[in-house]
Parts: structure tokens; C-alpha cells; sequence
């Protein structure tokens, strides 16, 4: 049995170690974010059209699938870090924990629609 | 939950460029974050097969959507470029009042320069 007070325990052993944990994770996520997200704008703007047949083409090509699952993946994750500090930086009130709880489900939706269905078109069956 | 003071919030600030930066990185953060919801909406109703597909794409072609498109990449660029703005601060390096006044027109040139170019190849170069 250790005769330090609680308050003494913890003097001087810093934080919890997970102070930047946020902060390097979207940076990270942003690095990666950048060839990724450029990548799927000058994609899109230059595929001959959006029509079903040209759509499925594309996306189920190795390579572009590999690319948008780590897209919708990195791009779901930065976004839910960025919009986690906004809504702890500007509500303050109850609604703020409803917030977080909303943005978390509905990331985690968005991240699992979009590789479960690029994955479908991957393994050719949505025809 | 308790009504606590708060520190001094945007409210009281000035609008300088600083805040303005800054202000537009998140406000374009957000704007992102509605684009992933119409890319999961799209990504989905491609693996719905072509019959499903043509039914969202009337829908994602209408003039809201539209216009939604047209700030997604107003957003992506001003994002993008205000974001490596970050990420070479994060290095420590052009965080001098007068160095982060320069970046901040140039993030700023560069940005509109890239919205401009998406634009146009987006629906100028073939009209859709």
C-alpha cells in the first residue's frame, strides 16, 4: 500500500498520453487526404460521364477501388475529428453530447455504405 | 448542465485575416462533411444497379445539387491549400506575423486559382 496521497500519485506524470492523440490523427489523416481527395476530384471531373455502364468500369478497376475505400475510410475519419472540435468548440449546452453522438453514428454509416457498396461494384454485382 | 462562463469566444474578435483563415478552413471543413453523405448517396446507388442509379442521378443532377458541386469544390480547394498551410506550420517553420500574412494571400490566390480551374473543367469544358 502506497502511503502518497491520490494528488501526489498523479503530480508530475503529465498527462494521460492522449493529448495529441486528436491533434496527430489529423494530420495524419490529412496527409494521406491530399494525393487521395485530388486524385478523386480531377477522377471524376475527367471521367466521359457519369452514365451506370462508365461509372462501373471505373470503379471496379483494382487500383480505383483500393483508392476510394481508403478515401471514403480516411475521408470519413478527418471529417469526424474536424467536426468533433467544431461542435466542442462552439456548443456548449446539452445538445453538444446529442451532436457528438449524431456525427459518430452517422460517420460510421457513411464509411460502412461507401465500402460496402464500392466493394459490390469491385466484385461485379451490381450490374 | 450548469451555466459556466466562457472564455472570450469569436464574438469578440476583430475579423483579421488570421481569423478569417481560419473561420474559412472550418466553415469549408463542414462544407466537405455534407459531401461525404452525397458521395456515400452516390456510392451506393451505383452498387444499386443502373435501373436504381438513374433514378438518384435525376435527382443528384437537380440545380441544388448543383450548386452543392460548385461549393464542394470551392470548399476542397480553399481546404486543401489551407490545410498544407497548416501542416507547414505544424513543422514549425513561416509562423512570423509577416511570413503568415504573405501565406495567407497566397492561400488564398492559390485556392481561388484551383476553384476557378475545377470549375470550369467541371461544367464549362463539357457541358452537362
Amino acid at each position: 500500500m502506497s502511503l502518497r496521497s491520490p494528488l501526489g500519485r498523479v503530480l508530475g506524470l503529465g498527462s494521460a498520453k492522449e493529448g495529441v492523440h486528436h491533434w496527430w490523427l489529423q494530420r495524419l489523416t490529412s496527409v494521406a487526404l491530399i494525393p487521395l481527395a485530388v486524385w478523386f476530384a480531377v477522377s471524376l471531373i475527367t471521367l466521359p460521364s457519369l452514365d451506370h455502364t462508365t461509372v462501373v468500369v471505373w470503379m471496379a478497376q483494382t487500383w480505383t477501388a483500393l483508392f476510394l475505400i481508403l478515401l471514403v475510410l480516411i475521408g470519413t475519419w478527418h471529417s469526424q475529428l474536424g467536426l468533433r472540435v467544431v461542435v466542442e468548440d462552439y456548443i456548449h449546452s446539452g445538445t453538444k453530447t446529442l451532436a457528438l453522438v449524431i456525427i459518430t453514428f452517422a460517420h460510421t454509416l457513411i464509411a460502412a455504405a461507401g465500402v460496402f457498396a464500392i466493394l459490390k461494384v469491385a466484385f461485379g454485382a451490381a450490374a | 448542465m450548469a451555466e459556466r462562463p466562457l472564455s472570450p469566444h469569436w464574438q469578440v474578435y476583430k475579423l483579421k485575416y488570421t481569423l478569417t483563415t481560419s473561420f474559412l478552413n472550418r466553415i469549408t471543413g463542414v462544407v466537405l462533411s455534407l459531401g461525404l453523405i452525397v458521395l456515400a448517396w452516390w456510392l451506393m446507388a451505383v452498387a444499386s444497379g443502373g435501373r436504381a442509379y438513374a433514378r438518384t442521378f435525376t435527382v443528384l443532377s437537380m440545380p441544388v445539387f448543383k450548386l452543392l458541386y460548385a461549393a464542394l469544390l470551392i470548399a476542397f480547394s480553399y481546404h486543401l491549400v489551407a490545410g498544407i498551410r497548416h501542416l507547414v506550420w505544424d513543422t514549425g517553420r513561416y509562423l512570423e506575423r509577416a511570413q503568415s500574412k504573405r501565406s495567407a494571400v497566397l492561400v488564398t490566390f492559390i485556392s481561388l486559382v484551383l476553384a476557378i480551374v475545377f470549375l470550369y473543367f467541371a461544367f464549362g469544358a463539357h457541358a452537362s
